[in-house]
């Protein structure tokens, strides 16, 4: 479903992407642990081309793409595989939480006004914000935001949803919710990659955990392998110190 | 001291009558600096060869005075291009504070984009619009928002420098007021209330400024 390949990446003389590998079947979901500056975010942002990387292979879905020959069109094409929910939301300030989500169908999806408002209502019905629709996403808390890019980002009907670091910018309380939302979404076979530092929530939903340091996937396998005593290496230190 | 008020306000319907021309150069120069100036700060984000290009003009039209750059375009260019020739003085007016205002805008329109956070970008594409679309229903109308007050102010200067139309023998508000000051010789009142129409001009443009702001600014207000 999901296949990565020799993915690179380097900013000026840091290597943020060494060598990855990995693949991800249908309906699995991986949450990427590790300390800051691993490379977590960028390996998400590179399975949108947000960060285009120096070689790989990608494979997301039925479209594949070499890093080293990206057209622009391809470009795009393999963007429609996947959609991201962001830390800080970026909902689009100028737009209605209902017209975040109409925007992307209209615009880049070629839906017609009145199929993308259906739509737009179905899924912020869904994510319990319809009385919302005609606000301004500066009026709205940030679980509110967050559940309008989540719904903004199921709009597009992925392939496969990346979510970095979603519950970074949230009050606690807040935050329970949005794990809440995306648990639901978990149970509902939904693919998804999750950079996160919510160790408890990654060990409960995943079905299997990567753990990144310096720009390499270092381990991974299932949260109770890696959280494991006698068998957890690396990670096990770091979910130790952190958890 | 010696301020003859009932004269000058008796002549400002009579320097009025001037008004039309300077309404013609200041809103058609308005429209053509806006259009150039989002033109050439666009130009400065693109490739380099046009990015260097923007960047000279900006710098020229910046750096040299309004009035060389009008006495260039009205009595020069028609020396060099003799198609010109019949250019005549308010065209050159219009063309040349145009011009000068571009430069001016474009530094307003280019900081403006710049100042629209990132994550507004990567949305846009992470959601599968394409860059001219994100551009247009996402990043540009935000950055339309930042750039009202400092385009505003450029608007404002544009507006009075429209009398240095007077040079090149336009007969607008300067002109009119100018003509009423000699036949008078009452210098002071007649050019005070020259001023007082160039104020009041701006007064209405200024409000006009908020209006737009605070509709544009209505998505934003928590």
């Amino acid at each position: 479903m999901i296949s990565v390949s020799g993915l690179n990446k380097i900013f000026q003389h840091y290597h943020a992407l060494n060598d990855i590998h990995f693949t991800v079947e249908r309906g699995e979901v991986i949450s990427i642990i590790g300390p800051s500056g691993s490379g977590k975010s960028t390996l998400l942002r590179s399975l949108n081309l947000l960060v285009k990387p120096d070689s790989g292979q990608l494979t997301i879905g039925e479209m594949s793409v070499d890093a080293r020959r990206l057209s622009r069109s391809d470009t795009r094409l393999f963007r429609r595989q996947s959609a991201m929910v962001f830390q800080h939301y970026n909902l689009f300030r100028n737009k209605t939480a209902l017209e975040n989500i109409t925007e992307v169908l209209i615009y880049g999806r070629g839906y017609s006004r009145a199929d993308a408002a259906e739509r737009g209502m179905a899924l912020l019905t869904s994510v319990g914000l319809a009385h919302k629709a005609a606000a301004y996403p500066a009026t709205l808390s940030g679980g509110q935001q967050q559940r309008v890019g989540i719904a903004r980002a199921l709009s597009l009907e992925p392939e496969v949803l990346l979510l970095d670091e979603p519950t970074s910018s949230l009050d606690p309380e807040l935050r329970r919710d949005i794990l809440n939302l995306i648990a639901a979404l978990a149970e509902r076979d939904f693919t998804m990659l999750i950079v996160t530092h919510e160790m408890h929530f990654a060990r409960d939903i995943s079905s299997r955990l990567f753990f990144m340091d310096q720009g390499r996937i270092i381990e991974q396998g299932p949260p109770a392998e890696l959280f494991d005593i006698t068998t957890g290496g690396r990670a096990r230190h770091f979910l130790h110190d952190v958890a | 001291m010696h301020f003859d008020v009932a004269y000058m306000l008796g002549i400002i319907p009579q320097i009025l009558q001037y008004l039309p021309v300077t309404l013609t150069i200041s809103l058609l120069s308005i429209v053509l600096a806006t259009v150039l100036g989002l033109g050439v700060a666009l130009l400065l984000r693109a490739a380099r060869p046009l990015a260097a290009f923007a960047h000279l003009y900006i710098s020229f039209f910046r750096g040299t005075p309004v009035l060389v750059q009008l006495l260039m375009i009205y009595f020069g260019l028609p020396q060099v291009f003799p198609l010109m020739n019949n250019l005549d003085a308010i065209h050159a007016v219009i063309l040349g504070l145009s011009l000068n205002s571009a430069a001016y805008l474009a530094e307003v329109f280019r900081a403006a984009i710049d100042s629209v956070d990132e994550g507004q970008w990567e949305a846009s594409l992470a959601s599968g619009l394409g860059s001219f679309q994100a551009a247009r229903r996402i990043v540009l109308p935000q950055a339309c928002r930042n750039a009202i007050p400092g385009a505003g102010n450029i608007w404002i200067g544009l507006i009075k420098n429209s009398s240095l139309a007077f040079t090149l023998g336009v007969s607008e508000l300067l002109a009119g007021g100018k003509l009423i000051a000699t036949e008078s010789l009452k210098f002071f009142e007649a050019y005070f209330a020259v001023g007082l129409v160039y104020w009041a001009l701006t007064i209405v443009l200024s409000e006009l400024q908020r209006q737009l702001e605070r509709y544009i600014g209505k998505p934003y207000k928590v």
